[in-house]
């Protein structure tokens, strides 16, 4: 029998697979040539969640972290490392600020910050591989509560615990499930969320790719406690790695005797099957994800009565997020009060967020409940990048609204976040540096409402088509005055007499927007300028020969040769053959383009 | 052959009929099938014909109007043949942040193609899609099965370029 001495965590997330072609195939060929590949192993992962570094590869046990492998390198790394011992300081992380580089994962600032519970395998196991799930304390969850608790005892541990829905309403996971247990009735559902719909919010695929069997674990559990024998994973089609590793992780958890019939020997039988969507963001509401697996168009009805009274096929049903879902096995295992050990009065335990837009540390970051949002932008993020400023962030997605630099301090929680005019939502992070125009963004979050609004009920069909239309007169140099007033009053109309959370929540992104940056509504309805210089619109495609410095970048970036410029000459434009792309607007440090 | 009648259709061969009719029975007494039937339809025949909606709604037992409501609704759904190649553009936050505009704006102009659209030649069907997910790479731009991140508006003709 051969002895593995090392193992090779290769990034298989999505991100790292889009980058890293070749690199597996060549790292295997390497090993072989050089004798190692029975000593050594590779591994593919999922989501390790420093995404942009990848692709990544972490040598265990020493814990020496690589970033942007490329298959060139692999002949280099393999000599040096695995055969001389000398890891390769070349492909090692470097800190922006210091330029240091650090060699091992646990010391480099973006993961020692954080606090792994849902993500504690990502990156360490085989998503692929039941045993690795098992031999990290996996579906011991499962064992202790089939075989030593009751469903109250569940349900009091989950309580106890203070989880709350990790999906963005933040509703008590615990009390949910009670309900569901009271209801009547011998058919009961347990749901899963995996339609992560919000722009900007990876959190969920990246459990699913990297840990499948904790959500898995997570359902199981659940059923026990509401007394469910079949659930569902309603996952979103444009997850297909996800939907795979969820097969595969179904198939074995079967094998294992952990799904179907007499699990564990305890008498108790639950199945998971997968449902696909079909591309519908209002499908990620409780009600709409219901018909959807009905096989219905997913448009979502009154409440009440609930789901955990009339859910799926009319029978009492919970639906839980990925997220929430992930931590029930460590909880049930550990006890809640573990859990509850950590975070602020309304918020225990951690979360997820997916950290992206104008950031050095593009990738997921787990942190404990009342975490300042400056620590996880700057710290952990690494802050923003090409010596921009700092604008805003942006939380929970089209839901949720915009943080600025005055209200960095907040704490990750749930109610300081509401209070800040954001919403704590599924854990979309989205930063933006001081070329956001923040009527520009405004105006995208409603064409995505005002797109994916199913059209069930008038105000948000109509309202939102409203909202839309006025912020595309104001982007387009038309608005009027009047205008910031209707959008205010149009807003709240459509967050009181909508239907669901799509419509409820449709129009925060321009009221936060409002709230903070109302000056730019301003600046675009009465002096018809964009001061972040992104609408087109508004924007006259003219060089100030004052600030322009002659450098000639904008010459050289410019696609259509538009730009007439001539060493050392102030350049010009010439509007025929001005396609407006922005691309100097880009280049230009000096903001001599207006 | 599972069914009594089955229409003509010049974008389906025998071969997918037998591919569709075998779906059709698979799912017939399944509840709720209905979105999974479809998928696997537009699987086989790359789009969904109105004949072929009215087909489904008949082997599954199910109102056409239903079947056309779902397909309407979702937007993995269409009714129009695509292109070759289909170019997905992701609209999500951090690629819209990062100038997915301008790769759409460039792509526009240079196959004229609106998104939904598919070019006259049905070399590329563009079409603007939520978050992909893979927002470290933002903009991400994905050509049939291959992701590209990064696809700036300067990078973004040379890259589907290569796609005949």
């Amino acid at each position: 029998m051969s002895r593995i001495r090392t193992q090779l965590m290769l990034c298989g997330g999505t991100g790292c697979k889009a980058t890293s072609h070749g690199v597996r195939e060549a790292l295997q060929k390497e090993l072989e040539k050089r004798g190692l590949a029975e000593e050594i192993q590779i591994v593919e992962t999922g989501c390790n969640g420093f995404c942009s570094v990848g692709p990544v590869m972490l040598v265990q046990p020493e814990g020496i972290f690589y970033q942007k492998i490329q298959p060139k390198d692999i002949p280099q790394l393999v000599e040096e490392h695995f055969l001389k011992g000398r890891p390769l300081k070349r492909l090692f992380y470097v800190e922006p600020a210091s330029e240091e580089t650090i060699p091992r994962m646990n010391e480099i600032p973006f993961f020692s910050h954080q606090l792994l519970w849902v993500m504690r395998n990502k990156g360490v196991i085989d998503p692929e591989k039941i045993d690795d799930y098992i031999a990290t304390d996996g579906y011991f969850g499962v064992a202790k509560a089939l075989q030593e608790m009751t469903p109250e005892e569940i349900i009091a541990e989950v309580k106890t615990s203070g989880l709350r829905g990790r999906g963005g309403a933040g509703f008590p996971t615990g009390l949910k499930w009670e309900f569901a247990r009271k209801s009547p009735g011998e058919v009961k559902y347990v749901l899963c969320n995996a339609d992560e719909g919000d722009p900007g919010a990876f959190m969920d695929r990246s459990v699913l790719e990297a840990d499948p069997h904790s959500v898995l674990e997570g359902m199981i559990i659940a059923a026990k406690a509401i007394n469910s024998h079949q659930g569902y994973i309603y996952c979103r089609t444009e997850y297909p790695l996800a939907i795979h590793r969820l097969n595969i992780a179904i198939a074995q958890a079967k094998e294992y005797g952990l799904l179907g019939t007499d699990i564990l020997g305890t008498g108790f039988d639950f199945d998971i099957e997968i449902y696909e969507g079909a591309g519908a963001f209002v499908c990620g509401e409780e009600t709409a994800l219901m018909r959807s697996i009905e096989g219905k168009r997913g448009m979502p009805r009154p409440r009440p009565p609930f789901p955990a009274q009339k859910g799926l096929w009319e029978k009492p049903t919970i639906l839980n997020n990925v997220e929430t879902l992930a931590n029930i096995g460590q909880i049930i295992l550990k006890g809640g009060k573990w859990y509850a050990g950590v975070g602020t009065e309304t918020s225990k335990g951690t979360k997820v967020f997916a950290l992206s837009g104008d950031i050095n540390n593009i990738g997921l970051v787990e942190v404990p409940m009342g975490t300042p949002l400056r620590t996880i932008i700057y710290d952990i993020g690494g802050g923003i990048p090409n010596k921009k400023k700092f604008k805003a962030v942006q939380l929970g997605g089209p839901s949720g609204g915009c943080i600025p630099e005055q209200e960095l301090d907040t704490p990750v929680d749930y109610q300081a976040i509401a209070k800040v005019g954001a919403i704590m939502g599924s854990g979309g992070m989205i930063v933006m540096d001081e070329d956001t125009c923040m009527v520009d963004m405004a105006r995208f979050f409603m064409d995505f409402i005002q797109d994916e609004s199913c059209g069930k009920c008038t105000p948000c069909r109509e309202g939102t088509r409203r909202l839309l239309e006025t912020l595309d007169r104001i982007c387009e140099g038309k608005g009027k005055a009047g205008d910031i007033e209707l959008l205010k009053e149009l807003s709240y109309t459509i967050k009181d007499a909508s239907l669901c959370g799509l419509g409820q929540t449709g129009p925060n992104p321009i009221l936060s927007t409002l709230r903070y940056f109302r000056d730019e509504y301003e600046a675009h309805i009465y002096e018809k300028r964009c001061p972040a210089k992104r609408c087109t619109a508004l924007l006259k495609f003219e060089i100030n020969p004052e600030l322009c410095t002659k450098c000639g970048l904008c010459f050289k970036a410019c696609p259509s040769g538009a730009i007439i410029w001539q060493k050392k000459e102030t350049a010009r434009i010439d509007k025929e053959k001005c396609v407006k792309c922005l691309s100097c607007f880009e280049k230009c440090k000096f903001g001599a383009i207006f | 052959m599972s069914q009594g009648f089955q229409p003509q259709h010049p974008d389906i061969t025998e071969d997918s009929w037998n591919k569709i009719n075998e779906v059709i029975t698979v799912n017939r007494f399944k509840p709720g099938s209905v979105i999974t039937v479809l998928r696997e339809c537009q699987n086989i025949v790359g789009y969904l014909p109105v004949e072929l909606i009215d087909y489904v709604s008949h082997g599954l037992n199910i109102s056409r109007s239903e079947v056309f409501g779902v397909v309407s609704f979702y937007s993995l759904f269409s009714l129009v043949p695509k292109g070759r190649h289909t170019v997905r553009v992701c609209m999500g936050t951090a690629c819209y942040v990062k100038g997915i505009k301008e790769v759409i704006s460039r792509i526009r102009s240079n196959y004229q193609i609106k998104e939904g659209e598919t070019s006259k030649d049905r070399r590329f069907s563009l079409e603007a899609v939520r978050c992909l997910g893979a927002c470290g790479l933002a903009p991400v731009t994905v050509v049939d099965h291959d992701i590209y991140g990064g696809t700036t508006a300067n990078r973004i003709i040379d890259i589907l370029e290569k796609y005949e």
